[in-house]
C-alpha cells in the first residue's frame, strides 16, 4: 500500500488547492440539501399526532445535536493523529473544529429548550440527554479555553489534543452516569441498527437535513481551516503566489 | 525500580511535612463549604438529611480542584519535572506515586473527616459506612482525573478556573454514583451496583490516567 498521499494529506498547500477545489461542491450540496430539506419537513411533512405542528423544530435540533456529537470524536481522532504522526494539518483542524461543534452544541440546546416549552411545558428540565449536552458543551468550553490559554501555538494544539482524548474517552461514562440519574427524553429518533418510528415523509426530510448540517459543517471547517493555514504559512511562497492569483 | 518508587514517595512526604498549612487548607475549605449550607437553607434535620450526599460530594470535588493546582507547579518551577521526564524510569509510574502522595494526603484526609460531617447533617449512622465507602473509590478517581488537567496547565500563570473548567466535567460521573449511592442507602436500597461501578472507574482511572498526565507534564516541560 502506498503511503504517499497520506504525507500528501499533512502538507498545508495540498491541503489549500483540494480544499478550494472541493469547497464549492460541498457548499452547493449543503445549500442544495438544506433548501430542500428544511422546505419539505417545515412545510409538507405531516403533522405529528401528539405535538402538531411544533415537533417541526425537529428538523434544526437532531441535525444540530448530530453534527455536535460527531465533531467533538472528530476532535479526538484529529488529536490522535497529531500526537502519532505530528501532523500540523491534524493541529489546525482541531482547533478550527471546536468552535463550530460548541455553537452546534448550542444550536441543539437552544432548539432543545424551544422545543421543551410546547411539549414538556418548560424551558429547561433536568433530563439526562440535554443534561448531556449540557456536559459536552462545557467540554468544548475547556478545550478551546485551553488553547486559548496556551500562547504557545504547538503546545496548544498537543494539549488540546491530549484533552479531547480524555474527553472523549469521558463521553461513553459521562453517557451512561447521567442516563441512568434521569430520563424523560423521548428516544433517540435514529438509530443506524433499527428502522426508523416515523412515516417515511417525515424522516426523509430529516435525513436531508443531517446530511445538509454535515455539508454545513464541511464548508465552515474548510473556510476556517484555509484562513488558519493561510496565516500559519504566510511566509512561504505558495500562499503569497496564491494570494497574488486572488487579487 | 521499587526503590525509585520507595525514594520518590519519601520525597514527597518530606516535601508536604515541610508546609503542614499547605496540606491543612483543602481540608478546612472542606469543612467551610460543608457548614455553610445549614446556615444558608436552615437547620432542620430532615431537609439536611435530603442534601447531605450532594453537599459532601459537591465539598469534596471543590476542595481536590482547590488541591490540585499547586500539585506540579513547585515542581516544574524548580525543574525537577524537568529531571522526571529525561529520567531513564517511566514518567507514568513516577505521576502515579505523585498523586497517589497527593491522594492521601487530601482525599484521605476527607474521607477520614466525612463521618464526622455527615453525622453534622444529620445522616443517620447506618449510612457512614457507606458514604466512607463511597469517597474511599471516589476521591482516587478525583486526584487521577485532576491530575491530568493540572498536568496541561502546569506552565500556565492563570490555572486555578482554568483547571476548574476543564476538569469539573469530567467529575460528573464520580459525583453522580457518589450521591446515588447514598440515596440508595439513605432510602434502605442496595448500594453494591454504585459501589462496584465506582470501583470500575477507579481502576479506568488508575491505568489510564497516569498515561495522560504524563503527555500533559512532557508537552508542558517542553515549552
Amino acid at each position: 500500500m502506498k503511503w504517499t498521499f497520506f504525507h500528501k494529506l499533512g502538507s498545508p498547500k495540498w491541503f489549500y488547492d483540494i480544499s478550494g477545489r472541493w469547497l464549492p461542491w460541498f457548499a452547493a450540496a449543503s445549500v442544495l440539501l438544506l433548501a430542500v430539506g428544511s422546505v419539505w419537513g417545515l412545510f409538507f411533512a405531516p403533522q405529528d399526532y401528539q405535538q402538531g405542528n411544533s415537533f417541526r423544530i425537529i428538523y434544526i435540533h437532531v441535525p444540530a445535536a448530530f453534527v455536535a456529537q460527531s465533531c467533538y470524536i472528530m476532535l479526538a481522532v484529529a488529536g490522535v493523529v497529531s500526537l502519532v504522526w505530528r501532523m500540523k494539518l491534524a493541529d489546525v483542524a482541531l482547533k478550527c473544529a471546536a468552535p463550530i461543534g460548541a455553537w452546534m452544541t448550542f444550536v441543539a440546546l437552544l432548539t432543545g429548550a424551544i422545543w421543551g416549552k410546547p411539549t414538556w411545558g418548560t424551558y429547561w428540565v433536568w433530563d439526562a440527554r440535554l443534561t448531556s449536552m449540557l456536559i459536552l458543551l462545557f467540554l468544548y468550553f475547556g478545550v478551546i479555553a485551553l488553547g486559548q490559554a496556551i500562547s504557545n501555538r504547538d503546545t496548544a494544539a498537543k494539549a488540546t489534543a491530549v484533552l479531547a482524548i480524555v474527553g472523549t474517552v469521558n463521553i461513553p461514562i459521562i453517557k451512561y452516569s447521567v442516563n441512568w440519574w434521569n430520563t424523560l427524553h423521548q428516544p433517540a429518533t435514529f438509530k443506524l441498527t433499527e428502522k426508523p418510528a416515523m412515516p417515511v415523509e417525515m424522516w426523509l426530510p430529516l435525513l436531508l437535513m443531517v446530511l445538509g448540517f454535515y455539508a454545513l459543517f464541511t464548508v465552515s471547517l474548510f473556510m476556517r481551516m484555509r484562513l488558519e493555514v493561510l496565516q500559519r504559512e504566510h511566509k512561504t511562497r505558495w500562499v503569497r503566489e496564491a494570494l497574488e492569483k486572488m487579487s | 525500580m521499587r526503590r525509585i518508587i520507595w525514594l520518590l514517595f519519601c520525597r514527597e512526604w518530606r516535601l508536604a511535612w515541610r508546609r503542614p498549612g499547605d496540606l491543612l487548607n483543602p481540608l478546612v475549605f472542606f469543612a467551610l463549604v460543608v457548614s455553610l449550607f445549614p446556615l444558608a437553607v436552615g437547620p432542620e434535620p430532615s431537609m439536611l438529611r435530603a442534601m447531605a450526599p450532594g453537599v459532601i460530594w459537591v465539598a469534596a470535588l471543590l476542595a481536590t480542584l482547590l488541591s490540585l493546582d499547586g500539585l506540579f507547579r513547585s515542581d516544574y518551577e524548580d525543574g525537577s519535572l524537568e529531571q522526571w521526564v529525561l529520567s531513564p524510569h517511566p514518567l507514568e509510574l513516577m505521576v502515579l506515586v505523585k498523586v497517589l502522595h497527593h491522594w492521601m494526603v487530601s482525599g484521605l484526609a476527607m474521607v477520614l473527616l466525612a463521618p464526622l460531617f455527615g453525622m453534622m447533617l444529620a445522616l443517620p449512622a447506618s449510612v457512614l459506612p457507606v458514604l466512607v465507602l463511597t469517597l474511599l473509590l471516589g476521591t482516587p478517581i478525583l486526584s487521577l482525573l485532576g491530575a491530568v488537567g493540572a498536568a496541561l496547565t502546569v506552565g500556565l500563570k492563570s490555572g486555578g478556573v482554568l483547571l476548574a473548567l476543564l476538569i469539573l466535567p469530567l467529575y460528573i460521573p464520580v459525583l453522580i454514583l457518589g450521591t446515588g449511592a447514598m440515596d440508595a442507602a439513605l432510602q434502605g436500597m442496595p448500594v453494591i451496583g454504585f459501589m462496584l461501578w465506582l470501583g470500575c472507574l477507579a481502576v479506568l482511572a488508575i491505568t489510564l490516567a497516569p498515561f495522560a498526565i504524563a503527555a500533559g507534564l512532557r508537552i508542558g516541560v517542553s515549552e
